[in-house]
């Protein structure tokens, strides 16, 4: 099906929004303006982007430790997410989490997780509730491909398969885990026979493809609207940075990744959009500079934003509301 | 006043919650239609249907995780954890998810979850891998509450209570109380968390137990009245929060204290209370406080064994003669 003018649009902003964002924290950490650790999703905003377009406000993520494209595609505040990445009192969790453990209720996001796996549970949880509430929401679950060998991954599509709930798991498979390799620690790659093993649907598709993205998570998405069930995506995609910013890269070659740069998402897109006459280059300069400018006030914001309180370590430990 | 079994208190308190509030369920394994392991959830599906009463899967990581999830989007999940040896394989959703969800946003998302858990101690050959005594392990673990009720009137009220509590509550049975049957107050009554139940008075020794080992402190107690010493039994009931204040106040008329539980005793909430009296109360201490616990063994499965391994209320006896000498 093809999309409206402004939604194509749309995507080809978060995308660009994504990727401003990322690249501009990876220099704010490395000028040490960011403390912790930092997990970039460049290369990857296709995937978070078409999935969460996908979506309606109401409907549930959980996301993972390399969560700030999901967020910002589910509509986070680009402003809070900085400053909490800067360990302010603005941010999103009071500087209590910092990047890995940010959390919007107020737009469906259950939290990014700082375990890997660990949101599969989570999601297929707040499935139980979807249905037993006869919620009109789905769940999508964000996870890498490392997390598909944690046994959360078998446990938690199992139940939500054997109870028929509203969720969908989303495999972002950037082919590593931290170092590690898939080919090195799997047999099969073949999402199609592990979601069998479920007798769930189970389909892989072009991860640096927004539109594909978008399209396979709509089918789901809406199938287990239904009441259809839930079903299993793999999303195959790489990411650009290391694990972490730091990461000395020792275990992939500069070749591979300038392989994978020739698919970037982005200017992938925009190519699609400028042959469909969506967008000018023009435009595409309006747009860049616009986002550009909305994370420069994000970083302002951050940087002008107070330190919490020490004394704050002590709050919220324990939820006082009856 | 009615009389039920500790077994049937946790199935009241249940079945009481569940019916004013349709956000609460219950789920674990063969909780459904056997009524659970140990029968304490009997009747619950046939009441209230297999929407709200759910079997499992053998999954405690995603039976705990799940709950996480559902407890975070509207339900009041209550899940059962077959023992309480069994709670370490899904440690990584108590200690790492549940626990830290409300902190770690700032406050953003409460996690409103109970997980029942059995505990078999000794008396029962379970061996090594069905026992652990594993109160300690969530003690260390900010953000959770802990619930260990010694009777029926008790089991109910501090399960009603932790079904209400927004936060997550790890709610410690004891199958060798399951079929013990005590009083229980007319209508409905709940039990505040942090309130300790000082179960008699006395001006000797004061004398902390929890769970199973209240009933082997009263044999204790009974036979030290014989020899005209007269200890003050107090039940905590819960160790998060936990009742400082009526312990350190009968710490300070008594002077002396012992405290009984059955785990292993390195380590132990008995060796955190026993710091805690020492920091806040050693002026007032005559003697030095004394644990009575398990042995520092994975318990053994050979009856001979296994009772040299488990305090029993003869160790307590004996434990408040020596403080007293």
């Amino acid at each position: 099906m093809e999309l409206a003018k402004e939604k194509m649009l749309e995507l080809y902003r978060t995308m660009f929004k994504i990727r401003e964002f990322e690249e501009t924290v990876a220099v704010l950490f490395r000028q040490g303006k960011i403390p912790g650790w930092l997990h970039c999703c460049t290369g990857q905003e296709a995937v978070a982007t078409g999935a969460c377009a996908a979506l309606r406000k109401g409907d549930y993520i959980t996301s993972t430790h390399r969560g700030h494209g999901h967020l910002i595609a589910k509509g986070a505040d680009v402003k809070k997410m900085m400053a909490e990445l800067f360990g302010k009192k603005t941010g999103y969790n009071k500087g209590k989490g910092g990047s890995m453990h940010i959390a919007d209720f107020s737009i469906g996001i259950l939290g990014a997780n700082g375990v890997v796996g660990a949101g599969i549970p989570i999601a297929t949880g707040a499935g139980i509730s979807i249905k037993r509430k006869k919620e009109d929401r789905v769940v999508l679950c964000f996870f890498g491909e490392g997390a598909g060998n944690r046994g959360t991954f078998h446990e938690g599509i199992n139940l939500a398969s054997t109870w028929n709930l509203a969720v969908v798991y989303l495999m972002e498979n950037n082919l590593y885990a931290v170092s590690t390799h898939q080919s090195r620690v799997q047999k099969t790659t073949d999402i199609a026979a592990r979601a069998g093993a479920y007798d769930i649907p189970g389909i892989s598709v072009d991860g640096n493809d927004v539109l594909a993205v978008y399209n396979t998570v709509k089918r789901f998405a809406e199938r287990a609207r239904r009441g259809e069930g839930p079903a299993l995506i793999e999303c195959r995609t790489y990411r650009w940075h290391g694990h972490y910013e730091g990461d000395p890269l020792n275990y992939r070659s500069t070749e591979e990744l300038e392989e994978w740069k020739k698919k970037d998402p982005i200017s992938r897109f925009k190519k699609v959009l400028l042959m469909k006459n969506i967008l000018s280059e023009e435009r595409d300069r309006q747009i860049k500079d616009e986002l550009k400018n909305k994370i420069a006030m994000a970083i302002k914001f951050a940087e002008e934003s107070p330190y919490p309180e020490k004394e704050g370590a002590l709050q919220d430990v324990f939820c006082e509301l009856v | 006043m009615r009389e039920i079994t500790y077994a049937q208190a946790i199935t009241e308190a249940l079945y009481e919650e569940m019916t004013r509030d349709e956000d609460v369920i219950v789920y674990g394994e063969d909780v459904g239609i056997y009524g659970g392991p140990f029968k304490a959830t009997r009747g619950l599906q046939e009441r209230f249907g297999n929407q709200r009463v759910m079997d499992t899967p053998i999954s405690e990581t995603t039976i705990v995780g799940s709950a996480v999830g559902a407890a975070m989007t509207g339900s009041r999940p209550v899940v059962e954890i077959m023992h309480d040896a069994f709670l370490g394989i899904c440690m990584d959703e108590i200690a790492n998810q549940a626990a830290k969800m409300h902190y770690m946003t700032g406050g953003q998302i409460k996690v409103p979850l109970v997980i029942r858990t059995p505990r078999l101690g000794g008396e029962q050959q379970a061996a090594a891998q069905h026992t652990a005594r594993p109160e300690a392990w969530f003690l260390h673990v900010p953000g959770l509450k802990i619930a260990i009720p010694s009777t029926p009137s008790d089991a109910k009220g501090l399960l009603k209570t932790a079904v209400r509590d927004n936060n997550p509550v790890v709610f410690f049975e004891h199958v060798l109380l399951y079929n013990k049957k005590g009083e229980i107050p007319q209508g409905e009554y709940t039990i505040s968390f942090g309130k300790a139940n000082i179960i008699r008075e006395g001006n000797d020794v004061t004398l902390l137990a929890t769970s199973l080992m209240v009933h082997k402190a009263l044999i204790a107690v009974q036979q030290l009245e014989k020899e005209n010493i007269s200890v003050e039994l107090i039940d905590p009931r819960t160790l998060v929060p936990f009742d400082k204040a009526t312990l350190i106040n009968s710490v300070k008329k008594t002077g002396k204290l012992v405290i009984a539980t059955e785990e292993c005793k390195t380590g132990s909430v008995a060796a955190e209370i026993c710091a805690f009296v020492v920091e806040e109360a050693f002026d007032y201490l005559d003697a030095p406080p004394k644990r009575v616990c398990g042995l520092d063994v994975p318990l053994p499965f050979s009856p001979p064994l296994e009772s040299f391994s488990v305090p029993n209320e003869e160790d307590i006896v004996q434990a408040i003669q020596q403080v007293l000498r």
